[in-house]
């Protein structure tokens, strides 16, 4: 079976350097500017597979450039090499990177949605709920008002906003609102696959809670396949299936969620599960 | 007119030039030639050009004036409008600097004319294929008011990339029950770029589809021209069921011939002068009002 998103040897430098200056970075080093051309190695080699309703978590400490990954995979940022393939687009033949920018940025309509960490960076805070909504439905070609009214407000229901709030603009919302119109649009399009790019961070403890058990219903109820990045064990623990550590810029260890957390190997992974267990 | 010599030197050539009365040089009039050429081969699409300083303030009918100064030539007739008023002063003096400075013959009778510059408005009468209609443009970019960075704007026209244009109409449409935008209304032109059609009312917008003449648009002050050129679609934007609509005032009808009356059979675009009496609203094209006065068919 096609894995619904899958991303092979992805590597990421900022500043200066090339594959040869690789070499002399990572976890082995213990460092991620290249010692031969001062570049930073953000990412290196990162490979794995998303099947269709799988969640797939990416975890490490900040910096250990997770969120990197993320932006090369929705194309806020172009990786240095590898490649990216949805199964969505020509039955995971092309790769991404070959696609032209506008294409790219059109698989953002209704193939591959972001969630980010700040809603005002996924959102128009001027427009309104139902507006932001719409931003998406139009993109996709919708033109009747009263159908895109309709799903506007189906997508409010689902993600918990409440329908009188609908046409106020976002900006007078909460942070934990915003989160959830955040999902309504990124979902607005029934995309195939969904990133979640720590979609709970910087919302207090309450509100974080409510606002992961809708992600997680939503993601067994729609069978959309997700990458979630966090640095937090209790979101993906609650949230995927399986997951993979990153450590200085590399993959250190991957495998299935509650194997990992009750089991890990790397001693990366064990002084992060020790970390967070306490 | 001069003929350019390619053999002669472009600034010789200037200033041996001193018995010309036009504003315009000759290597100006052949750049934004140009540049409505482009513009006609790429229908909607507003292309940029070297604005040159006018008699006129930018932004008081520069852009028009331009166009028309660089199109007129000897057998030409030229039309100027303000509102629809050919007596309106914008129209008045661009109506005179055009003359004097060119020779050209000017009219008030849209069909005498083969040009016709406007302000705000698409004359009554049905324009031919042997006519031009140029309009004075103050803001060329629909999307201004959605993203105000150029890049950003350029990409989005790049990529047709109008989603937030939709929106705006979404949010509009939300708050107010109404597509409140009157004028200027964004129109999409042959299928690929969207157009902001100058503050014309939308009672004009359907006189520029697949119209027979050409339109010009040049925007001085933002430096652009843009053209639709004959039979090319002009859609305005609209969701499926909501209807677009143009202005109507229920029972209203021209104080002077009578457009617009229920027994009158014609419609036109009114406006309305302050008034107590009933008397109140008049096309606001003068010219053809005038016309259907004369004529023997009218009744006061």
């Amino acid at each position: 079976m096609t894995p619904a998103l899958r991303v092979d040897g992805l590597g990421k430098i900022y500043g200066p350097g090339t594959a040869a200056d690789v070499a002399g970075t990572g976890p082995g080093f213990n460092r991620v500017v290249s010692p031969t051309s001062g570049g930073i190695v953000a990412a290196w080699d990162v490979s794995f597979e998303v099947g269709p309703g799988e969640a797939l978590g990416v975890i490490g400490e900040s910096g250990s450039g997770k969120s990197t990954v993320m932006r090369c995979i929705c194309g806020d940022e172009d990786p240095t090499t590898g490649s990216i393939r949805l199964a969505s687009v020509d039955g995971g033949d092309t790769d991404l990177r070959t696609l032209s920018a506008a294409r790219r940025r059109a698989l953002r309509v209704d193939r591959l949605a972001v969630v980010y960490q700040d809603p005002a960076e996924g959102l128009d805070l001027r427009l309104s709920a139902g507006g932001n909504v719409a931003e998406r439905l139009t993109a996709a070609g919708w033109r009747n008002f009263g159908r895109i009214r309709e799903r506007a407000s189906e997508l409010m229901l689902r993600t918990d906003v409440p329908l009188d709030r609908m046409d106020d603009p976002v900006r007078e919302f909460s942070g934990g609102m915003r989160q959830r119109v955040q999902l309504a649009k990124a979902l607005s399009n029934n995309p195939p696959v969904v990133l979640l790019d720590e979609p709970t961070t910087g919302l207090d403890a309450s509100v974080a809670a409510s606002v992961l058990d809708l992600i997680r219903d939503l993601l067994e109820e729609l069978g959309v396949a997700a990458v979630v990045v966090s640095h937090d064990f209790s979101v993906i623990e609650m949230l995927t299936q399986r997951v993979v550590v990153m450590h200085h810029g590399r993959i250190v260890e991957a495998g299935l969620t509650d194997q990992l957390l009750e089991d890990p190997q790397h001693p990366y992974s064990q002084r992060l599960v020790g970390a967070a267990r306490g | 007119m001069t003929v350019l010599d390619p053999t002669v030197s472009p600034v010789a050539l200037l200033a041996a030039d001193t018995s010309s009365r036009e504003l315009l040089d000759e290597f100006s009039k052949r750049e934004i030639r140009r540049a409505i050429l482009t513009a006609v081969a790429v229908p909607g699409y507003q292309v940029p050009f070297a604005s040159r300083e006018m008699p006129v303030a930018r932004g008081w009918g520069s852009g028009g004036l331009q166009i028309t100064l660089a199109l007129v030539g000897p057998e030409d007739t030229v039309k100027v409008i303000d509102q629809g008023e050919d007596a309106g002063v914008n129209a008045a003096n661009l109506r005179r600097l055009i003359a004097d400075t060119t020779g050209v013959d000017t009219t008030t009778v849209a069909g005498e004319a083969t040009i016709v510059q406007t302000r705000h408005r698409v004359p009554e009468d049905e324009l031919g294929d042997d006519q031009i209609l140029v309009l004075q443009v103050p803001v060329p970019e629909p999307l201004r008011g959605v993203e105000r960075n150029m890049t950003e704007l350029r990409r989005m026209h790049a990529e047709g990339d109008y989603a937030r244009m939709w929106v705006s109409l979404y949010e509009d449409l939300v708050r107010n029950g109404v597509v409140t935008q009157t004028t200027g209304y964004p129109c999409l032109v042959g299928g690929r770029y969207v157009m902001a059609t100058t503050p014309i009312p939308r009672w004009d917008i359907p006189k520029l589809h697949r119209s027979a003449h050409l339109s010009l648009f040049g925007a001085g002050r933002e430096k652009r021209i843009y053209a639709v050129p004959p039979h090319t679609d002009v859609e305005p934007l609209t969701f499926d069921d909501v209807p677009f609509e143009v202005e109507r005032t229920e029972g209203a009808g021209c104080h002077r011939c009578r457009a617009g009356r229920p027994d009158s059979g014609v419609e036109s675009f009114l406006v309305e002068i302050p008034s107590t009496d009933e008397g109140r609203w008049v096309c606001s094209d003068t010219d053809w009002c005038n016309r259907r006065l004369a004529s023997a068919t009218v009744t006061r």
